[in-house]
């Protein structure tokens, strides 16, 4: 009975074995970060502030933009305003839910963008090597010079004000650690043995790239930039906080950091609450990004 | 008659000892690299790698290279391979020149000869599974997925290793060995004619170094393959080589039948590396070190013979003139100057110790 036992439990292992291997990579990422509580509770933080940033009418009473004098600075817990009213009366909930769309908006579409500009760039630049590297790296290294947040004020205040101007703005300030990042994976990976293998079996450029270069380039490139986002997000909350990046009565949580900022002495809690959720959001950003590298480390 | 000349008259007149017209003949294969100076200060320092080498490996054979670290053993891999691009010197395949008008394409040289590279973790793909490496070739090759991932399961099989349970496993979850075993399958997977094992069993311990050595010389006889071996461990080089060929900072010193290297070998460093190789008998273990130091930096390699600073028997000719590559009796190809009567050297004329 024992060794009947002792054997199906072997058998048991062996199925299990077998049905693991013969699973894909992203497969099995995706199974280890089911398996990762920490991940899965910011993701679902992360998504449950996008559906109520996009449906933020369903989650509000009160208009954003109307406020009323009568109602000033209400603290946290006031009847019909829980959260309270900021300096010109108006419902502080409804000017977060609202609030978030530009931020999130600002928070991740330049990381995004710069993603694909830079990643493209910074592929290229460590693949092709010589001359070509030597132009985009050196052109990187120029705007490299500046810190991000000195390069995303200097733009905006070329440019002027406002969300567009903003985004393009800390799309150009991230996009050369981008491209530092993804060159320096490329170009480490390009010369590995199994690449030379690749190349001695015949491969063209391109095949390689497509079969041997990207697959192990893309998922740390993408980690990279997830860690990028929170980054992202308190630079335009400091953008808007300087009056460079979004205009008023727009709500972003920048811009109404810096508009409470006078009523700190009066009601603190209501004017540290954007800042608690710009703290959140990009605290959960990285998290996520943490966990997102973990799962893809395939030695682990 | 210029040293180029008569360097390959060397290796010539061993391959007129074989009957058998030659399937890899390399003439002349130099290679230097430039090391790169700063922006401001260029400088105009070359290593020289490979130079001047010429050998001839012969169908079916086994013909091992063996030497130093930095003696240019994996450049020379890398320069057959078309890997990095040489200097100089030609390379013909079963007679046709390689990347000439008129020759073979780098793309059909890469059908014919194929590698194993020493490190079996880096050599593999680690977001593929195996059977994707393996099957990489004949697919890059025209062969659609499917077929291309079936011959991949046929040469699991061939290297030992049951496709139902590896065929879909990562690098990383393979022991040394086993991922060696799918290296082999890699390159054998174009059908190649000659495979170069650059330190390919090094890297293994023992036990699994002698399977794979085992599983080599099998799969040599069943697909009728060629082998160029490269290999620091001059055991193993013993064991599987017909011929060797010893290289000293990017030199050919000496080349022959593998039985008249190991016991008559004729070049000094030859000797000593022979000398050096461990005893299994303890009673007859090396006492003194034959050699002492480092090669020469190869920037700036000694003049004449590249060995003379390393060699008790260096005399004046040794640093005036470098010594041919020139064949004695035995099918032994060997440079140096002690070898040779009329060279110059005092000991010329006189019976070689062994």
């Amino acid at each position: 009975m024992m060794a009947e036992a002792a054997a199906l439990r072997v058998d048991a292992s062996l199925v299990l074995q077998r049905a693991q291997q013969g699973k894909s990579y992203w497969r099995r990422v995706w199974e280890r970060l089911l398996d990762d509580k920490l991940t899965l509770v910011v993701t679902a933080v992360l998504l449950l502030l996008l559906v109520m940033v996009l449906f933020a009418p369903w989650f509000t009473v009160h208009d954003p933009y109307t406020g009323s004098v009568l109602r000033r600075l209400k603290p946290v817990g006031t009847l019909g305003h829980w959260l309270g009213t900021d300096e010109v009366g108006r419902d502080l909930w409804s000017r977060m839910v609202y609030g978030g769309r530009m931020s999130l908006l600002a928070g991740v579409v330049p990381v995004f963008l710069a993603l694909l500009i830079g990643g493209f760039l910074g592929i290229l630049a460590g693949y092709a090597g010589g001359f070509l590297n030597s132009t985009i790296m050196r052109l990187t290294d120029v705007l490299y010079a500046f810190p991000s947040i000195l390069l995303a004020i200097a733009i905006t205040g070329i440019l002027g004000s406002g969300l567009k101007n903003t985004i393009l703005a800390l799309t150009i300030s991230f996009i050369p650690p981008i491209i530092r990042i993804s060159e320096s994976i490329t170009a480490q990976t390009r010369h590995l043995d199994f690449v030379e293998a690749a190349r001695a079996s015949g491969a063209r450029p391109l095949t390689i790239m497509r079969y041997h270069i990207l697959n192990n380039v893309l998922g740390p490139i993408l980690v990279y930039a997830t860690s990028l986002i929170s980054i992202c997000i308190i630079l335009a909350a400091g953008l808007s906080f300087l009056g460079l990046g979004v205009t008023p009565p727009s709500a972003e949580w920048g811009l109404m950091l810096n508009n409470l900022r006078q009523a700190l002495w009066v009601s603190p809690l209501v004017a540290a609450l954007p800042g608690v959720m710009i703290f959140i959001t990009s605290m959960c950003f990285n998290l996520m990004s943490d966990g997102l590298r973990q799962a893809m480390d395939v030695r682990l | 008659m210029n040293e180029a000349g008569r360097g390959s008259d060397g290796a010539d007149a061993v391959a007129r000892e074989a009957a058998s017209a030659p399937l890899l003949a390399v003439e002349n294969l130099t290679k230097h690299f430039s090391v790169k100076g700063s922006l401001l200060s260029r400088s105009n320092a070359v290593v020289q790698a490979v130079d001047d080498v010429s050998f001839l490996v012969r169908r079916g054979e086994t013909l091992g290279i063996v030497g130093e670290s930095g003696c240019g053993k994996s450049t020379t891999a890398r320069l057959l391979m078309h890997l990095i691009a040489r200097d100089s010197g030609r390379i013909r395949f079963a007679g046709r020149p390689v990347g000439a008008a008129h020759g073979l394409s780098r793309r059909d040289l890469h059908r014919q000869m194929q590698m194993v590279f020493q490190d079996s973790y880096a050599s593999l793909n680690p977001r593929l599974p195996v059977a994707m490496s393996i099957a990489f070739g004949p697919f890059v090759h025209g062969l659609a997925k499917s077929a291309a991932l079936q011959r991949a399961r046929q040469l699991l099989e061939a290297v030992g290793l049951d496709p139902l349970l590896f065929a879909n496993r990562y690098p990383h979850e393979l022991s040394g060995g086993q991922r060696q075993r799918i290296n082999i399958a890699r390159a054998l997977a174009l059908e190649p004619r000659i495979v170069i094992l650059d330190e390919a069993v090094s890297a293994l311990d023992k036990s699994v170094e002698a399977q794979v050595l085992n599983l080599l010389a099998d799969l040599k006889t069943h697909f009728d393959l060629t082998y160029i071996f490269i290999s620091h461990d001059l055991n193993v080089v013993r064991y599987i080589s017909d011929r060797v060929m010893v290289m000293y900072l990017g030199k050919v010193v000496e080349i022959g039948p593998v039985h008249q290297i190991y016991l008559h070998p004729q070049h000094p460093y030859t000797q000593a590396l022979l000398t050096a190789m461990p005893s299994m008998d303890p009673g007859r273990r090396t006492l003194r070190a034959p050699l002492s130091g480092d090669p020469p930096n190869p920037i700036s390699p000694p003049s004449g013979c590249r060995f003379r600073t390393r060699c008790p028997f260096a005399e004046k000719v040794c640093e005036a003139v470098p010594p041919q590559l020139l064949a004695l009796q035995n099918s032994v190809a060997v440079a140096c100057h002690m070898r040779f009567p009329g060279s110059g050297h005092s000991r010329a004329d006189k019976t070689v110790p062994h």
